[in-house]
């Protein structure tokens, strides 16, 4: 049996025939007759520079069909036709079009109990313009070590920049970075998925770069390799993906943000894009952070300047020297109040980033003080999830 | 390496071209800035400038980066420079110098007619934003309040478009013309915009749409004609703007669309077969059929008015300068210079209407026209499937080019929207049902109250069957600020 593929089609009845796709794909893949504009199926590699230039978002349909529907059948129709059960195919907020890095995305956001929707405002994301075929030469543009010398472990925030080639990227979305090599059968190894710790205009706003926090894992293949460029040096990049852990553009949606370790990457993102785009956000943005001690909690420095109403930080410590071992559980367990108030809240939006092993105690705490404010947790999770308000991304 | 793909925001004006190291045009434009933000803030309604609206700004020119979209208060939208990448070896695809270098300068010799088909194309797009500025107060709903924002905003990015080349290739003349760009008003005694068709306030929201739909049609129809131009900076400035205005076919035409979608709604819901029935389906609350066509004819014979003469000697010197080309110059086989071609014409002899060949150089406007007619009918055909799907028996078409003409060979005789000569008894006695009346724009003004919960649509309009940038239906278009 031939595996499902999925093919890119356009709604007849939503498309005004303006042929704006057809003139900016780059290898003729769309064409028109007197009827329908339509896409090639033989042709279309999914570059996706059709998407954001169509004004009707007729252009943004996909089906996984066993196989493709021909360019006749596609001019002769009137409508588009509904999606052919096969395999369970669902194509809302598509995280990844290649198998490896859907499936590694699913895997990060399985702790959400549930499939991941985006939130309501959120921007719509870019995915897969570059793959493991075809990916985009990436710059060090800088290297530096977050956390302290005398630390044992080694955080580093590295700046990539992109030159010429498009790569637009929402905060909450990863990246892939090649590692260098070969497995068993001498095919190149499979792309590591990085969350970008810079917002959508980049590090240094409309310079065409973005940031990654990166630790050093003991003999990590990708992770070492990153750490150890130097500026100049060269990656292979592939993405973006990811469609649904982003941030919503209300500027009064209240974030509540989970994090430990590199886990914070994200919440970096969010807050930058908070600070530099929308002044006067009426939403309250909420942090509680974990780490072992203050000089191996990325971004220790930095973070402490943001200002307490942008957002409200909680830095907790499992190893600090003369004092009691705390994790961001029994930190939330103090705050209750503060949470309890969050959750019953429909604009807050509650993200979990960071080892997998957090999860656990995170969930029990929500459960714990959703119960002592007469709510079940699972409804509470699940319908927050379901409006797209619910994220979870532990590796 | 200076960047030109990506927008630049290192100064006060985003753009793509290197301002800030073309110090004499930066310093001219933001001279001219403040005025135009003054322009702004003096014309749509207070409350609206203070909401934050859903609009897509460009961020770069390649089609991954000029379509983000966020929250933004309209006087705070990034206006900017924005130029299509250079074509490497371009050639002049038209006239006498067809297939010479394209000009990077402007040709000494041809420096007024460009500037004048600069300054006409800029007067346009200010103009209709003026023509528009009370609309926001009646919107059919947040959705379509935030597609008129988008047209508003769009049309003065292409103003500034316009203005940049002024202040770039045409010194001292030309930053006159772009301060009497914002010295024009429309509909102004003393200063009028300069075409008429955009001296008129719209009125209604269906008007917006025939009016996007088939006036900024013509005004898509010359950035194409100014996008073959062999004057490069022109020439990639409009192709980039024919990407925004899809935008503005696509408001038009679904406009239009959802309001007859709604009436064969309200017609079949209430057992109403005759479209005649003008009475009864407007107790409903929705405009019928008739009346649509009635507005059609007069929006698509406006439009056809705006390409002018059918046999013009501006138009010809244009095409054989090489400053403006025809439409899809690139996918037409000829010579492309037109020498020995003809062209089959309009024109009257005695009171017959008969179709002669000339020159095809000097019926460059009418071949666009012509061009223009196709492009407009594909979207009557789409209404009328919408009509035949919801089972009512009628058909739009256009009507004859002859009809209500203003312009051209046909102006000043009566015929009517068969295209058919007729007496001026009987053009008095078909106008009621050919063209709106005041009766009719009385009604459909009385249909304009405004919806701003989200999600809701005025009575009279279906909901879009697809989000801006797939929001989902409820999804809050426009943050309105409340004083």
């Amino acid at each position: 049996m031939n595996k499902p593929l999925k093919q890119h089609l356009i709604d007849p009845e939503i498309c005004i025939r303006c042929y704006t796709c057809e003139m900016s794909c780059p290898i003729d893949a769309i064409t028109h007759d007197e009827n329908n504009v339509v896409v090639d199926a033989s042709k279309c590699n999914f570059c996706m520079d059709c998407i954001p230039v169509c004004p009707t978002g007729s252009i943004d349909e996909w089906r996984v069909v066993e196989k493709p529907y021909s360019l006749e059948e596609q001019y002769s129709w009137m409508e588009l036709p509904v999606q052919q059960d096969v395999g369970g195919a669902s194509e809302n907020g598509v995280e990844a079009l290649d198998d490896a890095m859907a499936q590694l995305l699913a895997e990060a956001h399985k702790g959400a109990g549930g499939k991941s929707r985006p939130p309501a405002s959120a921007s719509k994301p870019s995915v897969n313009l570059y793959n493991l075929a075809k990916p985009v030469v990436a710059k060090v543009q800088g290297n530096y070590r977050l956390t302290s010398e005398n630390s044992d472990t080694d955080v580093r925030h590295i700046i990539l920049d992109f030159g010429s080639h498009p790569f637009p990227v929402l905060e909450g979305q990863s990246i892939g970075v090649i590692p260098p090599g070969q497995d068993a059968n001498g095919q190149p190894l499979l792309p590591r998925l990085y969350s970008v710790s810079s917002p959508r205009d980049g590090e240094r706003p409309n310079y065409n770069n973005v940031s990654l926090t990166v630790k050093r894992e003991p003999n990590g293949a990708c992770s070492n390799f990153i750490c150890d460029r130097n500026i100049g040096d060269e990656l292979q990049v592939t993405g973006p993906f990811g469609a649904t852990f982003l941030m919503p553009n209300d500027p009064s949606a209240r974030l509540l943000m989970i994090c430990t370790g590199t886990g914070s990457a994200p919440f970096r993102a969010f807050t930058m894009r908070r600070q530099r785009a929308s002044a006067g956000a009426t939403g309250d943005m909420v942090m509680f952070f974990g780490a072992r001690t203050p000089d191996s909690l990325p971004y220790f420095g930095p973070l402490k300047k943001v200002p307490d109403r942008i957002l409200k930080k909680h830095l907790v410590f499992s190893r600090e020297p003369g004092q009691d071992k705390e994790y961001v559980q029994d930190r939330m367990r103090v705050e209750e109040a503060a949470i309890s108030d969050m959750i019953r809240d429909p604009r807050t939006h509650i993200y979990i980033c960071g080892l997998r092993g957090m999860e656990e105690g995170v969930e029990a705490t929500f459960g714990a003080i959703a119960e002592r404010a007469g709510l079940s947790w699972s409804t509470v999770r699940d319908a927050m999830r379901e409006d797209g308000r619910y994220h979870v991304e532990t590796y | 390496m200076q960047d030109l793909m990506n927008v630049s925001y290192d100064t006060q004006i985003p753009n793509n071209v290197g301002l800030s190291s073309d110090k004499r045009v930066l310093k001219a434009l933001e001279k001219w800035h403040p005025g135009y933000i003054n322009w702004w803030n003096d014309l749509i309604p207070d409350n609206f400038q203070q909401s934050l609206v859903y609009l897509r700004t460009a961020v770069s020119v390649d089609p991954k980066g000029w379509a983000k979209f966020d929250y933004v208060k309209m006087p705070e939208y990034r206006w900017g420079v924005l130029l299509a990448p250079q074509v490497e070896d371009r050639k002049i695809p038209c006239g006498e110098h067809a297939g010479e270098v394209a000009w990077q300068e402007v040709p000494g010799e041809y420096r007024n007619m460009l500037k004048r088909l600069i300054v006409i194309q800029g007067d346009t797009e200010p103009a209709s934003v003026e023509q528009q500025r009370f609309l926001g107060l009646t919107a059919p709903s947040l959705y379509d309040m935030r597609n008129l924002f988008q047209v508003n905003v769009e049309e003065g990015r292409h103003l500034w478009a316009m203005v940049y080349l002024l202040h770039k290739y045409f010194g001292a003349d030309g930053r006159e013309e772009a301060d009497d760009l914002l010295r024009r008003s429309s509909g102004s005694e003393e200063a009028p915009r300069m075409l008429g068709a955009f001296n008129e306030e719209t009125p209604d929201w269906l008007s917006f749409f025939m009016f996007t739909y088939f006036t900024d049609r013509d005004g898509k129809m010359q950035l194409e004609s100014l996008a073959q131009s062999g004057f490069d900076p022109l020439s990639r400035t409009c192709r980039f703007m024919l990407t925004e205005e899809a935008h503005h076919m696509f408001v038009g035409e679904t406009g239009v669309g959802r309001t007859i979608e709604r009436t064969c709604q309200v017609m079949k819901e209430n057992g109403i077969d005759d479209p005649y029935d003008v009475d009864k389906i407007r107790s409903f609350g929705v405009i019928d059929l008739p009346t649509i066509q009635k507005k059609l004819n007069l929006h698509y014979t406006l439009s056809l008015d705006l390409f002018g003469q059918e046999v013009s000697t501006n138009a010809a010197n244009a095409f054989n300068a090489g400053i403006k080309g025809r439409y899809m110059e690139h996918r037409i086989d000829d010579d492309h210079k037109l020498t020995d071609d003809t062209y089959v014409v309009w024109n009257m002899e005695g009171d017959q209407a008969v179709q002669k060949e000339v020159p095809a150089l000097t019926a460059i406007n009418m071949r666009l026209r012509d061009d223009y007619t196709r492009d407009a009918s594909g979207g009557i055909q789409r209404w009328n499937k919408i009509i035949e799907k919801l089972g009512v028996d009628f058909k739009l078409k256009l009507p004859h080019e002859a009809f209500n003409r203003k312009i051209g060979v046909f102006s000043g005789h009566n015929f009517d929207p068969e295209g058919k000569l007729v007496s001026g008894a009987e053009y008095d006695a078909g106008i009621p049902n050919w063209l709106p009346t005041h009766a009719d724009g009385d009604f459909i003004q009385s249909l304009m109250k405004p919806v701003y919960e989200p999600g809701q649509y005025a009575g009279w309009i279906a909901p879009p069957k697809v989000g801006i940038d797939n929001k989902p239906g409820d999804f809050e278009y426009v943050k309105l600020h409340v004083a």
